[in-house]
């Protein structure tokens, strides 16, 4: 019975943590940033028993007005698969989750628990695989709409996600080869370590290169400005051009999974997951010498904090990208991600390779 | 369970590959062979080899349907139009149907004995499929991957256009 149970509590908590995220990122980081950017004030009406708590409580309202939406599926449009592509792109996003690590292990009377749901030996392939799936619920939104701007707006998005896919899977190949693992919860192990004595081996120090490259594909896998071609925010003429409701509302879930998983991948990935600098299993080895050692349940609450930390600095960042940066035309965009990312990745390989058997 | 979602995937995927030999519509077809894939790939895991399962998933159903339906919706065919019959084109494929499978009879027929459990170390982990690929299996592959290159100068070559003479 607790053998069933630990997962299933694993995948709630994830879930939770994911869904809570989004909310707040895609709704009141994202319209209190933008207001600061633009010096206004932003959403700050939404209140409880008067209680404003500067907009905190705006992603709720948000939330309840979309569900309460009518649910409009145009006449002429192929029913089934209008329905089901929404669904399609949400599903696929937010299965990522499971592979990231949010801690190391928490011991509860003799069992050890992973923080992480789901440990088989191809984490960082699962997550590329799933994101990959994505590009259905784009194609698919675009194509049931039966309409021409959907469809443009679909077959652009196809397009763009292709060619970047091929980067941001490029990209990882000189990390996988430093930290020879493609499971996350090892490759996280291996930035604990130090190099020269003093510095975490993160992997924005070992590859920086990779990271760069990285970024600008992961960018582009949101769908967000100055990527936004599929969608045409300002415009409203996209993909989902045919959506209203809470169908219009899961693919916004979506754009905001998006950017969390991104961030969790860059914090997972290149900057250490959960390793806090010096933290060890017992405690601070300081590179100057000297000990501070710690609870094993006080480290296992430091690394988590610190996972948390990196990811909400990414989804910052990310937003902060999105306000500041006008959009890529589609040839620009073709040019950066197919003469100039890939190029640069495989660059990076070979020099990878170079360097590692020096 | 394990038992439970085999059957699950098995039926999944034969009534997607079914369903794509008997529907018209095109687009569809390539959406129900995608759902066989993933199908496959939930098999794959199953038999514990996640590696071959995801690598499944990403090659075939995450790149090369995609542009399959990204051509299909792009040119955008009519449905319901029956495909081009010949006389002779029924009895040439019911030929090549029968030779493929006396093949694959032929080709399997050893493997049938030995189907005791999952493939073990040497599929599961990538480290084991990598060197395996690298050291006894190295002209196979080296010839398949100067197949696909060939293949893709060729299509390149033909879609070019032509140098204004």
């Amino acid at each position: 019975m607790i053998e069933f149970l630990i997962p299933l509590i694993k995948v709630i908590l994830a879930l939770v943590w994911l869904l809570l995220l989004t909310l707040y990122v895609a709704d009141w980081v994202e319209r209190k940033e933008s207001a600061i950017i633009h010096d206004r004030i932003g959403a700050n009406r939404a209140s409880i028993f008067g209680l404003r708590m500067i907009g905190l409580f705006q992603p709720f309202a948000d939330a309840i007005k979309m569900i309460f939406k009518e649910d409009f599926t145009p006449s002429f449009s192929r029913k089934f698969l209008h329905s089901l592509a929404p669904f399609l792109s949400f599903f696929f996003v937010a299965v990522t989750i499971a592979a990231i690590p949010f801690g190391d292990t928490i011991r509860i009377g003799s069992r050890i628990i992973k923080l992480q749901v789901l440990d088989i030996n191809v984490t960082l392939l699962f997550v590329l695989a799933m994101m990959s799936l994505g590009i259905y619920g784009v194609i698919l939104a675009g194509w049931a709409s039966n309409n021409r701007f959907s469809l443009l707006g679909g077959i652009r998005g196809a397009a763009q996600l292709i060619s970047y896919e091929v980067a941001f899977g490029l990209s990882l190949v000189g990390l996988i080869m430093i930290y020879p693992s493609l499971k996350l919860s090892s490759i996280v192990h291996s930035q604990g370590e130090l190099l020269f004595g003093f510095i975490p081996k993160w992997g924005i120090f070992l590859q920086p290169l990779g990271f760069i490259v990285f970024l600008f594909a992961a960018l582009a896998e949101t769908k967000r400005v100055p990527f936004d071609l599929p969608e045409g925010e300002s415009e409203i003429i996209g993909f989902y051009t045919e959506y209203s409701g809470l169908k219009w509302g899961l693919f916004m879930m979506t754009d905001g999974m998006e950017i969390v998983i991104v961030s969790t991948l860059m914090t997972t990935l290149f900057f250490g997951g959960w390793q806090v600098p010096w933290l060890q299993a017992d405690g601070f080895h300081w590179p100057w010498g000297g000990e501070w050692f710690l609870a094993s349940w006080i480290v296992v609450i430091l690394q988590v904090l610190a996972f948390n930390l990196k990811v909400f600095f990414f989804c910052w960042f990310q937003v902060l990208l999105r306000w500041t940066y006008p959009r890529f035309r589609y040839d620009q965009l073709m040019d950066l991600g197919w003469k100039l990312l890939i190029p640069l990745s495989l660059v990076n390989i070979v020099g990878t390779g170079i360097i590692m058997s020096l | 369970m394990a038992h439970f979602l085999f059957f699950l995937l098995a039926i999944v995927c034969v009534g997607a590959v079914v369903g794509m030999i008997f529907s018209r519509n095109q687009a569809y077809n390539a959406l129900l062979l995608v759902l066989a894939f993933a199908a496959l790939g939930g098999i794959f895991g199953l038999l514990s080899a996640p590696f071959i399962a995801v690598v499944q998933i990403i090659i075939y159903a995450g790149a090369i349907m995609v542009l399959f339906i990204f051509v299909i919706m792009m040119i955008n065919l009519r449905e319901g139009i029956p495909p081009e019959k010949k006389k002779w084109t029924i009895y040439l494929s019911a030929v090549l149907a029968f030779i493929l499978i006396v093949e694959l009879i032929l080709a399997a027929r050893g493997s049938f004995q030995a189907l005791t459990g999952p493939g073990g170390e040497e599929i599961a982990s990538p480290k084991a499929l990598g060197k395996l690929l690298f050291t006894e299996y190295l002209y196979p592959f080296e010839i398949t991957s100067i197949l696909i290159i060939a293949a893709l100068v060729g299509a390149i070559i033909l879609v070019k256009k032509k140098e204004e003479e």
